[in-house]
């Protein structure tokens, strides 16, 4: 186990440097009116001359080795345009906080409400419950998000009377918010939780349970429900961190200061280091997540051996 | 024991023998013709022998009839479609970025309420959203085949090489552990945010992240059954690699294909929404839904013209939805396994 763990953690290094590097390459073809504050009234010397003090103008792998350099040391450069000169990280400390917050909230609703949603509908299978989750699911999974959440918000805030805007002392402010990242969440939690407990049921110990005489509800509860968790755990890690990344859209309507809402900010006012800090958190918490979710499946189902399995994902 | 199993395997053979030789005397009392000739083909006759006139497409088609509902979306998909398609050639249709004005005082007509001269009204500059609103679905589609058809076209040939080469596999594997733990929706941003918006740019954007997971599915599908019997007996007898791609392997893989390339439709809208929203969309000159919709979304708080944000948000959930269940509905009817 211990040695496929540091195997497993060496190869999700190599992959997150190639990562990083692929990233930062793509970022170097950027529009260059992103390195400075004043663009439209430099002249073309000054630009040059801006370029070669940000070290735009070395050969790549010296660029690469220098951004390599300044990462261990914690420096990602400092932001142009959102908060003039302030170092990038000292903006994202602020940040980060609030949308972990909410993402950790909106997984725990979407955990909440999708995992009775999956284990009603496998309960019920062919019934009622079942259309109506399956409509809702149908629903959710095909109209863009980008639709459903604005409704949500104009007739959260018109009909509820609930504040437009995010406000973190104010608690009916968080409803919407975490209500629109948890939808997606609870729908996809119920889709899979339910096949993996069909699957589950079909098997031959559920057939032996029940004839020893077990009742329904223990059944489903003791056996079924606790076998077809197993696979849904491997997804758990990546979903949270997805959730804290696919704010973007959320955080940004609603004016939440978090993450999400900043990469469309700085996007929008293209400051270069800004957007490469983040993008480069995001492909950095992609990567761990899968990890996460390989390492609590082996924690949760003894039979399931990493090691043996070459590659495994 | 062992002279009972004697004496009846005994009377079985003398059993057969005589039924042969009564066969083969029937025969030669035929005449020439009776011989060889076509026998007519009899449904009957046929489910006796074990023979069957199943057509795949036949039974698929007959599968995706029985399900009402996805017939019904179906039709109401096609309709869309084909509208979207005509609406320009119909007339009485407006310039979808004329900016209408009263020939009276000279004045846009903003924010026009839907109406008998614009039937979805008019948007905050004065264009008629109706036009809008059929230019933009006709744009989105467009994006929508087009990065289905690029998926389909590069997921199939790199999955079929990922899964059929195995010295490949390697070199694939570590291209997807890459490419698949990079965000999407942060690939899509980056890209759309360094090239200069527009229709190619989006599908480019959109297709780059697309075809991997494609890739994927059709890599597992052909590892599981490249090396069944079937498979082997075509390769022994000299088939080349290609035919067997082509007639053994992808046949078995429609219903998925199909699947995905109908589910990416309505993806590669809502991405098209997104991606505008965060100012890296289309230009305003060609709308797509997503344009409309932020348009939309910038007067949704004002009760009187919120029509500007319901019309299109409820055009694209309709197109959205029913390729959604089109797609699994036909996905389901070709899987051979559910045929009957």
């Amino acid at each position: 186990m211990a040695k496929y763990l540091a195997k497993r953690i060496g190869r999700s290094l190599i992959t997150l440097f190639i990562i990083i590097c692929v990233v930062f390459i793509l970022m170097r073809l950027m529009p260059i009116e992103g390195y400075f504050k004043n663009f439209d009234k430099m002249t073309d010397s000054q630009i040059q001359a801006g370029l070669k003090e940000q070290g735009l103008l070395d050969p790549m792998p010296v660029q690469l080795l220098h951004f390599f350099q300044g990462m261990l040391r914690g420096d990602f450069g400092v932001s142009h345009s959102y908060r003039e000169n302030v170092p990038v990280t000292e903006v994202l400390r602020d940040k980060l906080p609030v949308s972990v917050k909410l993402g950790s909230l909106s997984i725990l609703v979407s955990l909440i409400l999708g995992i009775p949603l999956g284990a009603v509908m496998a309960r019920f299978k062919g019934r009622i419950p079942d259309k109506l989750g399956t409509l809702f699911i149908v629903f959710i999974q095909a109209v863009p998000a980008a639709v459903y959440y604005l409704f949500i918000q104009m007739y959260g805030t018109t009909i509820l009377g609930i504040p437009l805007l995010f406000d973190a002392g104010n608690a009916k402010s968080w409803i919407l918010p975490v209500l629109s990242m948890s939808l997606g969440n609870i729908a996809y939690y119920g889709m899979w939780l339910r096949r993996y407990m069909v699957d589950e049921i079909n098997k031959d110990y559920v057939r032996l349970a029940r004839a020893k005489g077990a009742s329904g509800g223990s059944i489903m509860f003791r056996h079924v429900f606790r076998n077809a968790f197993v696979p849904m755990v491997q997804y758990l890690p990546s979903s949270f961190l997805n959730t804290v990344i696919g704010s973007i859209y959320v955080e940004s309507l609603y004016s939440i200061p978090g993450m999400g809402g900043l990469l469309v900010t700085v996007i929008k006012n293209s400051d270069n280091n800004m957007v490469q800090a983040i993008v480069l958190l995001y492909a950095t918490v992609g990567v761990i997540g899968l990890l996460l979710g390989d390492i609590m499946m082996t924690i949760l189902d003894p039979r399931i051996s990493l090691g043996a399995k070459e590659g495994g994902r | 024991m062992a002279s009972i199993k004697d004496k009846l395997s005994k009377n079985l053979e003398d059993g057969i023998a005589g039924q042969m030789k009564k066969e083969a005397d029937t025969l030669a009392g035929m005449s020439e013709e009776e011989l060889f000739t076509y026998a007519d083909y009899d449904e009957k006759e046929g489910e006796k022998s074990g023979y069957s006139n199943y057509s795949y497409w036949g039974s698929t088609f007959r599968m995706f009839l029985k399900n009402k509902g996805a017939v019904c979306m179906l039709v109401i998909m096609v309709a869309i479609v084909v509208f979207t398609i005509l609406q320009p050639y119909l007339p009485g249709q407006m310039d979808p970025n004329l900016v209408n004005t009263d020939p009276d005082r000279f004045v846009p007509l903003r924010n026009v309420p839907p109406g008998e001269t614009f039937w979805f009204g008019t948007n905050s500059i004065g264009q008629d959203l109706w036009a809008r609103i059929w230019t933009g679905t006709r744009t989105s589609l467009f994006i929508g085949f087009a990065v289905a058809m690029v998926e389909a076209v590069v997921g199939i040939t790199v999955g079929v090489l990922w899964g059929y080469m195995r010295r490949l596999d390697f070199l694939f594997t570590e291209i997807y552990n890459v490419l698949d733990n990079i965000p999407h929706t942060i690939i899509l941003i980056l890209i759309a945010y360094i090239l200069t918006p527009s229709v190619k740019t989006l599908i480019f954007a959109m297709s780059l992240t697309g075809w991997i997971g494609m890739a994927r599915f059709i890599r597992n599908q052909i590892l599981i059954i490249r090396d069944r019997d079937y498979n082997l007996a075509s390769r022994c007898l000299g088939t080349p690699t290609y035919r067997l791609v082509l007639k053994n392997l992808l046949p078995y893989l429609v219903s998925v294909i199909m699947l995905r390339m109908a589910l990416s439709i309505p993806a590669a809208i809502g991405s098209e929404v997104f991606i505008t929203y965060i100012g890296l969309g289309l230009p305003a000159a060609t709308p797509g839904l997503g344009r409309l919709i932020e348009e939309g979304r910038v007067v949704m708080m004002n009760a009187a013209q919120r029509y500007q944000l319901i019309y299109p948000t409820v055009i694209l959930s309709i197109v959205t939805i029913s390729f959604y269940i089109v797609g699994n509905a036909f996905s389901d009817a070709a899987d051979p396994k559910n045929h009957r």
